[in-house]
């Protein structure tokens, strides 16, 4: 098959002109090849930004829990002083702090305001918990910690990070699928657009027939025409796109998933591949609509 | 255009045949019961009123058309069960020229006329000194840029022959060569078909033109077939 593109790319000056140049299939291959290879580079943005986002999470959620304290007032302290102490002989276990009560309020901020009483306010204390590389054994710590300061209720943040992670995993997956219908999509319309090159030149075909050309011959006439084509559509395109997705606007780091959406590092070459994913679609959309054309056409 | 006389075939072997060859459409049959040999080296005119079926017999030669009946076999080999590439190849030995006289509309005369070479991959500069030779002979060096539609009905006759042999085939297949050109024109195009022949080519030649086979059989052996009621006979002795 290298053979086979490297041979459509060198090309044969003569062979290649015996398909006439004009026809609204070189308008539709260029459009729809320059359209689809535009969606592909966001499909893949998307589907990149979804992957990091899943990383993100995952990594940074992974390795931190939180155990929060509810206990009156006056045994908050020695329940803390408890849990502390138990995580401190708890294999597993990197490092664990209780939260100060200015963090706390940063946390509460959003939602009740700057000029939150938290002294006047059950608030429970949260002691914020970093496993080792191992981890800990979470059910042997709930069990301890049940003995030794029963306010403390462990949260490993299994219960909700697993659910945002594989949703943002299935949207990396639906980035990936989207590339393949955008695919399978250019393929049909290149065959639509093959097939209708090929019936208005039947003429042409004919007289080629008369002199002995070989289907292989006629069909490589049309799908090296198809194939730069698509290259040239989708290179326009994938440039196009990269562009849009390059001048987004940016936000911080905690910033919503769609000020991420984006390449970062080598990501930014990523979308080359998609205009050679069009001209190698291309090539066996046309190869394989010419081919069955000529078969049919007496 | 080779001039070397040589071919690939011994002289006097059998290049088509047509056994039995019947050719029908819509349940009635068109040609019944042909039986021809076309030997290396012969001219044969093919004669008869129109819708005969001179042009199918013609097509069925070089598998354009397959037999409903009997066999067609070409250069050894049954067109029946020829693949599309042993099709090809076949026409790569055979030079046609059609009544209608079909170009690349798109493509200026001298590379429609050297589209055989391109085809065989053997490209244009292969034929380059024959190919300004040949349109020099059928006079259209002036008009090797034009395009086909530009041609007159002659100027197309003659581009058709220059395109048929081109590549110095075994067998030349010609319907009507000489239907829209005049006496002189006629006469030159004869006389390629003869020294075409007399190098070894095998000739066909289906026409309605009586003179210019009384000015072949001057020349040449040529032998006169006549179709008729769907049926083959040989007319050589009426002329």
């Amino acid at each position: 098959m290298v053979g086979q593109i490297f041979d459509i790319l060198k090309g044969d000056s003569q062979a290649d002109r015996v398909v006439p140049k004009r026809g609204h299939s070189v308008r539709l291959t260029l459009f729809t090849s320059g359209a689809m290879a535009f969606l592909a580079v966001f499909a893949l943005a998307m589907s990149l930004a979804a992957g990091r986002l899943a990383d993100r999470w995952s990594d940074a959620l992974a390795r931190s829990s939180t155990i929060r304290i509810s206990a009156p007032a006056g045994e908050m302290e020695a329940q803390t002083w408890a849990v502390l102490e138990v995580l401190e002989q708890t294999p597993g276990v990197e490092s664990a702090r209780a939260m100060t009560d200015a963090e706390q309020r940063d946390l509460l901020e959003p939602w009740f305001g700057p000029d939150l009483p938290l002294e006047d306010l059950p608030i429970p204390r949260l002691v914020e918990v970093i496993e080792t590389a191992a981890g800990y054994d979470g059910e042997g710590l709930r069990q301890r910690l049940a003995a030794e300061a029963p306010g403390a209720i462990l949260d490993d943040h299994t219960r909700w990070r697993r659910p945002l992670v594989r949703a943002a995993g299935r949207l990396r997956a639906l980035g990936f699928v989207s590339i393949g219908l955008i695919l399978a999509s250019t393929a049909a319309m290149i065959t639509l657009a093959a097939g209708a090159a090929l019936a208005a030149n039947v003429k042409v075909i004919r007289v080629l027939r008369l002199v002995g050309a070989r289907d292989t011959y006629i069909a490589r006439a049309f799908v090296r025409r198809f194939s730069i084509r698509a290259l040239t559509g989708a290179a326009v395109g994938t440039a196009f796109g990269t562009i849009a997705i390059a001048a987004l606007p940016r936000a911080q780091e905690e910033g919503a998933f769609l000020t991420g959406l984006g390449f970062s590092g080598f990501e930014w070459a990523m979308p080359l591949v998609i205009p050679i994913l069009a001209a190698v679609t291309a090539f066996w959309a046309t190869r394989a609509a010419a081919l069955r054309t000529l078969r049919r056409l007496q | 255009m080779r001039h070397d006389g040589l071919s690939l075939l011994d002289w006097g072997c059998v290049v088509i045949e047509l056994k039995q060859a019947a050719y029908g459409y819509g349940g009635g049959a068109l040609l019944e019961g042909m039986d021809l040999q076309l030997t290396q080296g012969s001219f044969y005119f093919l004669t008869g009123p129109s819708g005969a079926g001179k042009t199918t017999l013609l097509r069925l030669c070089y598998a354009d058309l397959l037999p409903t009946g009997g066999s067609v076999e070409i250069f050894g080999k049954k067109s029946t069960d020829m693949t599309r590439d042993g099709v090809a190849a076949a026409r790569q030995r055979m030079g046609v020229v059609h009544q209608d006289c079909e170009f690349l509309d798109h493509l200026p005369l001298e590379e429609n006329i050297a589209l055989p070479l391109t085809v065989a991959g053997r490209g244009m500069a292969a034929g380059n000194g024959d190919l300004a030779e040949l349109m020099g002979w059928v006079g259209l060096t002036a008009r090797k840029n034009a395009l086909p539609p530009e041609l007159s009905g002659g100027e197309r006759q003659r581009a058709a022959l220059a395109r048929a042999v081109i590549t110095d085939p075994d067998v030349i297949i010609a319907d009507e060569p000489t239907g829209n050109i005049d006496w002189e024109m006629s006469q030159r195009l004869l006389q390629l078909l003869v020294e075409l022949n007399r190098m070894g080519k095998t000739i066909l030649v289906a026409t309605h033109d009586l003179s210019l086979i009384r000015a072949a059989k001057s020349q040449i052996s040529a032998r006169v077939l006549r179709i008729a009621g769907g049926q083959l006979q040989s007319a050589g002795s009426e002329l």
